[in-house]
């Protein structure tokens, strides 16, 4: 066939978006030499058409005719006086390309139905650079080494798409005969992952049945039993020392835990819980909501945009597969960067820069998000350095399903179908991957665990799969995670048994040997269990819509799993060893409270300044840029937007989303999260987390009685006693705050080992971080409530006392110091006062309500006057303060937990009052119609007198990029 | 008990396909949700619907440019039955990534009237994806869906917004004669830079109709408006806020029931 190459540059006057944002890019990198960035799209098509027809490839499809033009063939540097310097990136071979797909099925469509189409990037960078220069650019700014390779100059040719083909060849690894050493060293070496006690039970297993397992064995038990899997560290028995005195014994800390709490609660409202890819609870009378938020921590550092793309696109997946199937009808994303004004030089080898890593990962979860028409309705954004090396980025997706069709029946004789994306050679290892520390060389070594998201494809079989679950024409579903196949049809034959032909599994290209098929992590695959009879049906439902479904293999009862490549058998594992196997652990943790000081920063007239610069940390500043960029209306149930107020800028303690547009019953959607606490003790860090993720839901309207919780556990190390402690005290927290609240955990997911090793040796640990995602029911959307000040002379409280706890509070680090009175929470008055402002709230007596978190309440006061474009006048003599907490810095800026500040109508005094009547409640204030903030200390002295739209402007200002 | 059927297209990414039919069934409308394979299979399927809608999303990711897929797909399989659906007094409308494959395809501003190189849609100048709300002020009297004078709020949320014309005099005429069926303007209908005008899109330009006034592309999403509660702030604003979105859909009904069903005897 015939080599074609189009390229399309944009016309002269039409503003070259894509090349001046790579010019800013390259500016931010300090080279400053170059004058202009021209960019332009490749289409590299071998095809058997004519000039003619080449032509109308160019004009009709590849580009636009009033801002484009296409030259066919390769076009030579622009002439001119500048020096012009020509890179192309193109895509690693086997790397999924949807436009090309895309243009193949356009090209059909006009009548050529035999292309193979490549797409490539090429940008002609003007202006005098060095070769040195060159490398950084294209390293830093063009292309992932992981997925892309670059192309200087106009004379080098891409790689080859060609792949030879797989020829079978089973492998095996002796191991039976293997000592310790060598046990360790085949894991390592085959980056399994897997400890010498697990070795040693594989290898006691596989001498009892007497021969050597083959390499898809040891691969499927490595990712099986990988952390990211089983979660063996939460589940493992721990002997608990505290400050030195052995305290508490666990047989498995997650059961005696997290776990327990929802157990003893015991909610009927609570449907699978712990069970399922995601937690499901009850919305109502028909329909259950269902929720899971997962990490992508790894895979976002070495490829921001597609680690974060994909991180979003696979927790989609979970409540896709949860059940019987649920719509994904909300998405949350919680970010932790280290602060985004770093110099190079100040950035670890082998990590990139965190402005690169945030813009990377907003832009995944941006276009995955959008593509999929979720909307991306709650998130925070979370700044510190310890996060430099190690990003944490997790995603979250709500599901709305029939309640009666919860839970999957996979029977035996079922087929195993594999729905949706084929089968690459990416996201190999992504399961043991992300179950390791992360090191300088992890770059290169680990590229192939990245995946590749494309978001159409899944949207495709979501439409599908909507389909045939309404049909009932399967009897399970799940996902292809982490683990891909192994895992999907591992979990779900677990109580049957099944055997697989792996050469049916659909394939991007040839050349995947059938281990690599089997533990594949492609993207945008589930697997579904089907009725023989009803493949017909089924099948015919996929292809009207263009989605793959291919047999795959059965369910079978004898509870083995058995792989076969073109007849012969590759691979036969005990389904019980599989998912029973694991030895279980015993470790040892240890917490010893800090000896920490409590700074005494000199009384000050004016705390102005330090108004300011807390709003404009990088922790509260607005978070308006990343916002915008996700679609947060789609589906049209949005109720509470993230941004709210009179200009649309203020922001909103929680989201809520109307599931079901013909009904007003609501679903409110928060977080919490304060890792500067655990510090201190993440005891208290984590029921802080608990009470902020709560507050937000009671700000909005959410039912106090209804809250579903979900933990995501980010840590270190766990194998050292001390960093497994600080875990042990949040678990042991996460019980005590779901108790005292009522409010069960549904889901949960950990991701330890984030350390990250430094070429001089050294290593940056993560601090200890909780992510609590919280969601609650909102009998009627049409009385929620919103953050932002409503009218001048309403009447301002604050509900909740304020102590003396100034420890870990922003006010501190801004300081540049830690503390030690770290805010705690009140388990029997927390509840009480979350009861009392949500019933105030049903009632109608609220006007506006916002929690007190980073910034205590000066912050609070100054976000709910500039959102709503009203000022405040605050007096803290009416302010509940602890006996203790008489220091005007403690009472403005102490993070204190379970406080909300309340705005009545004054009409509505009396009603408001009488329901506060037993809490600690106090009038601090009025709204007015200027818009300054005026906060009086209890002498009547103004401690702080501010513009307020000065305010606004310092706390939109660093992150308005 | 409707009588004004309306199908509500769908394809691989689009993602509005949903509440674009409740808005349609608020409104008064039979509302479909049909693939368009199902409409290249039996072009017939077309005859059955008044009202037939584009609506917002991804259409094939967007891949090469948004739109530029279905719009191909379109133009090769489908082009003659809607020239005729058009053709015989029906209504056709593109919100977002629809607007994007009417402009593609050359149904707006109108093929007949301009040619298909005349108008495109591109980049946000921000060159980024934006969802934030904006104010439009219908420029035409022609546009059966909108009410002329009558300013109305709602969101946008795309990459690719902002139109741009071949060159001044097509710009010129688009204005003149009626083709400009919404501008992007403040609070108080007056034009303005980013982010009044949140794309850069020329001349303010936020929606297209053609000749007949009987089709409409625009980039924002009338039908994300359509309850009080989906309003920013409705919760700084009175019991009786009354959506802006939902009017375009119920002008499209009425406008197919006062001129296309069969006048019902007395």
């Amino acid at each position: 066939m015939k080599q074609w190459r189009f390229e399309i540059f944009n016309r002269p006057g039409v503003s070259d978006v894509h090349g001046n944002g790579v010019l800013d890019d390259i500016r931010e990198l300090g080279i400053t030499s170059l004058e202009a960035v021209q960019s332009a799209k490749v289409f590299l098509i071998e095809a058997d058409f004519d000039n003619a027809f080449a032509e109308r490839v160019a004009g009709e499809l590849l580009s636009d005719p009033v801002a484009e033009e296409y030259y066919i063939g390769r076009s030579a540097a622009p002439a001119g006086l500048a020096q012009a310097t020509l890179i192309e990136v193109h895509l690693k071979s086997g790397v999924t390309d949807p436009v090309a797909e895309s243009v193949m099925t356009a090209i059909a469509d006009m009548g050529v139905a035999e292309t193979h189409v490549r797409t490539a990037r090429k940008y002609v960078l003007l202006g005098s650079i060095r070769p040195a220069e060159i490398e950084t650019i294209a390293k830093r700014v063009l292309a992932n080494d992981c997925i892309e390779d670059v192309v200087v100059g106009d004379e080098a040719e891409p790689p080859s798409p060609h792949l030879s083909p797989y020829e079978l060849d089973i492998v095996h690894w002796p191991i039976r005969d293997l000592d310790e050493a060598g046990l360790e060293a085949l894991s390592a070496e085959r980056d399994l992952f897997l400890d010498l006690t697990e070795m040693k039970t594989i290898q006691a297993y596989f001498r009892k049945i007497d021969r050597d397992p083959t390499d898809i064995e040891l691969e499927t038990l490595a990712q099986t039993w990988s952390e990211h899997c089983v979660h063996k560290t939460l589940r493992s028995a721990v002997d608990m020392t505290m400050d030195g005195q052995p305290a508490q014994h666990f047989d498995n800390l997650l059961k005696e835990t997290v776990f327990k709490a929802t157990q003893d609660l015991n909610k009927d409202w609570c449907i699978s819980v712990f069970a399922d890819n995601a937690g499901v609870v009850e919305f109502d009378e028909d329909s259950a909501v269902c929720f899971k938020v997962e990490t992508h921590n790894h895979p976002s550092a070495l490829d921001p945009y597609g680690g974060a793309a994909t991180g979003i696109g696979g927790v989609i997946r979970d409540p896709m597969g949860t059940g019987m199937g649920a719509r994904p009808i909300a998405n949350t994303d919680i970010f932790c960067f280290g602060e985004p004004d770093k110099s190079l030089d100040e950035i670890p080898k082998g990590v990139l820069h965190p402005r690169r890593i945030m813009k990377g990962v907003v832009a995944g979860v941006r276009d995955y998000g959008n593509r999929m028409g979720i909307p991306t309705v709650n998130g925070a954004i979370y700044f510190d350095d310890r996060y430099l090396g190690n990003p944490l980025v997790y995603c979250g997706n709500v599901g709305l399903m029939d309640k009666d069709k919860a839970f999957k029946h996979p029977q035996s004789g079922n087929l195993v179908v594999v729905v949706g994306g084929r089968t690459g050679r990416d996201g190999i290892h992504g399961a043991t991957f992300s179950s390791g520390e992360m090191t300088h060389e992890h770059e290169t070594v680990f590229s192939h665990a990245v995946q590749i998201g494309n978001a159409i494809t899944e949207k495709k079989t979501l439409d599908v799969l909507l389909q045939a679950n309404e049909a009932g024409l399967y009897e399970a579903i799940t996902d292809c995670g982490a683990g891909g196949l192994s895992s999907a049809v591992g979990e779900m034959g677990a109580e049957l048994g099944a055997e697989v032909d792996l050469e049916h599994v659909p394939l991007k290209y040839t050349g995947l040997s059938y281990t690599e098929i089997w533990i594949s992590e492609a993207q945008e695959r589930m697997v579904i269990a089907v009725k023989p009879e009803n493949w017909e049906a089924i099948k015919h439902i996929f292809d009207n819509e263009n989605v793959e479904a291919t047999v795959i293999g059965r369910f079978t009862n004898d509870k083995k799993l058995r792989l076969h490549y073109e007849g012969q058998q590759v691979g036969e594992l005990d389904m019980d060893f599989l998912h029973d196997g694991v030895p279980k652990y015993s470790r040892q943790a240890t917490w010893t409270q800090p000896k920490l000081n409590e700074p005494a920063p000199a009384a000050k007239d004016s705390y102005n300044d330090e108004l300011l610069g807390i709003l404009s940390s990088y922790n509260v500043a607005s978070k308006e840029w990343v916002i915008r960029q996700y679609d947060h209306e789609v589906q049209g149930g949005s109720v509470i937007k993230p941004l709210t107020g009179v200009a649309n800028d203020g922001p909103s303690d929680a989201a809520v989303v109307q599931p079901k547009l013909t009904s007003s019953r609501g679903l409110a959607i928060s977080c919490g999260m304060n890792p500067l606490y655990g510090d201190i003790d993440p005891y208290w860090m984590a029921l802080a987390g608990i009470d902020e993720a709560i507050r937000n839901l009671i700000c909005v309207g959410g039912r106090v009685d209804r809250i579903a919780l979900l933990d995501n556990f980010c840590w270190g190390k766990c194998t050292d006693p001390e960093t497994f402690g600080t875990l042990v005290r949040a678990a042991q927290a996460c019980y005590d705050g779901a108790m005292a609240y009522e409010a069960p955990f549904i889901s949960g997911k950990d991701s330890l080992n984030n350390e990250f090793a430094c070429e001089d040796g050294a290593t940056i640990r993560i601090p200890a971080t909780l992510l609590i995602s919280a969601m609650s029911l909102v009998d009627d959307i049409d009385r929620c409530v919103t953050m932002d000040a409503k009218q001048a002379g309403n009447l301002l409280f604050v509900v909740g006392r304020t102590k003396n706890e100034l420890g870990g509070s922003h006010y501190y680090k801004l300081q540049g110091h830690l503390g030690a009175t770290v805010p705690t929470v009140d388990l029997e008055m927390a509840p009480r006062i979350a009861r009392c402002v949500s019933e105030a709230i049903a009632q109608g007596l609220v006007a506006s309500c916002h929690d007190c978190s980073e910034g205590g309440l000066a912050v609070a006061l100054a976000e709910m006057g500039f959102a709503g474009g009203l000022g405040i006048e605050a007096d803290l003599h009416g302010l509940p303060v602890s006996k203790d907490c008489t220091n005007v810095d403690a009472q403005l800026f102490s993070e204190s937990n379970s406080r909300y500040v309340v705005e009545v109508e004054p009409g509505k005094y009396d009603a408001f009052a009488r329901m506060m009547l037993n809490l600690p409640f106090g009038q601090i204030g009025k709204v007015t119609g200027d818009s300054r903030l005026v906060i009086r200390d209890t002498d009547g002295r103004n401690v702080v007198d501010a513009d307020l739209d000065a305010l606004k402007q310092a706390w939109q200002k660093p992150l308005d990029w | 008990m409707s009588d004004v059927q309306a199908l509500v297209l769908r394809a691989a990414g689009i993602n509005c396909d949903r509440e674009t039919a409740y808005a349609l069934e608020l409104a008064g409308a039979k509302a479909d949700r049909v693939h368009v394979n199902r409409l290249i299979e039996n072009k017939a399927l077309l005859d059955q619907y008044h009202i037939v809608v584009f609506p917002g999303g991804f259409s094939y990711g967007d891949d090469v440019a948004a739109g530029k897929i279905l719009a191909n797909q379109v133009v090769h399989h489908l082009a003659e039955p809607l020239r005729k659906f058009i053709d015989d007094g029906k209504l056709v409308l593109g919100i977002c990534n629809g607007f994007q494959v009417l402009v593609k395809m050359g149904i707006l501003p109108g093929n007949g009237d301009f040619r298909q190189e005349d108008v495109t849609i591109t980049y946000n100048d921000s060159g980024k994806y934006e969802d934030r709300w904006v104010h439009l002020l219908p420029q035409t009297n022609r546009c059966v869906f909108l009410e002329p004078e009558r300013q109305i709020y709602v969101p946008i949320a795309h990459g690719e917004g902002k139109i741009v014309a071949k060159d001044a005099e097509t710009l010129q005429r688009l204005q003149c004669e009626g083709y400009v069926a919404y501008k992007y303007v403040d609070a108080n209908g007056q034009e303005g830079p980013f982010p009044i005008n949140p794309n850069g899109s020329a001349e303010s330009i936020a929606g297209l109709t053609d000749s007949t006034g009987r089709v409409l592309g625009l980039m924002p999403h009338p039908e994300r408006f359509v309850r009080r509660t989906q309003h920013p702030h409705w919760s700084r604003l009175g019991e009786d806020l009354d959506p802006d979105g939902i009017k375009l859909f119920r002008n499209a009904v009425r406008y197919v029931q006062e001129n296309l069903l069969p006048v019902c005897p007395a």
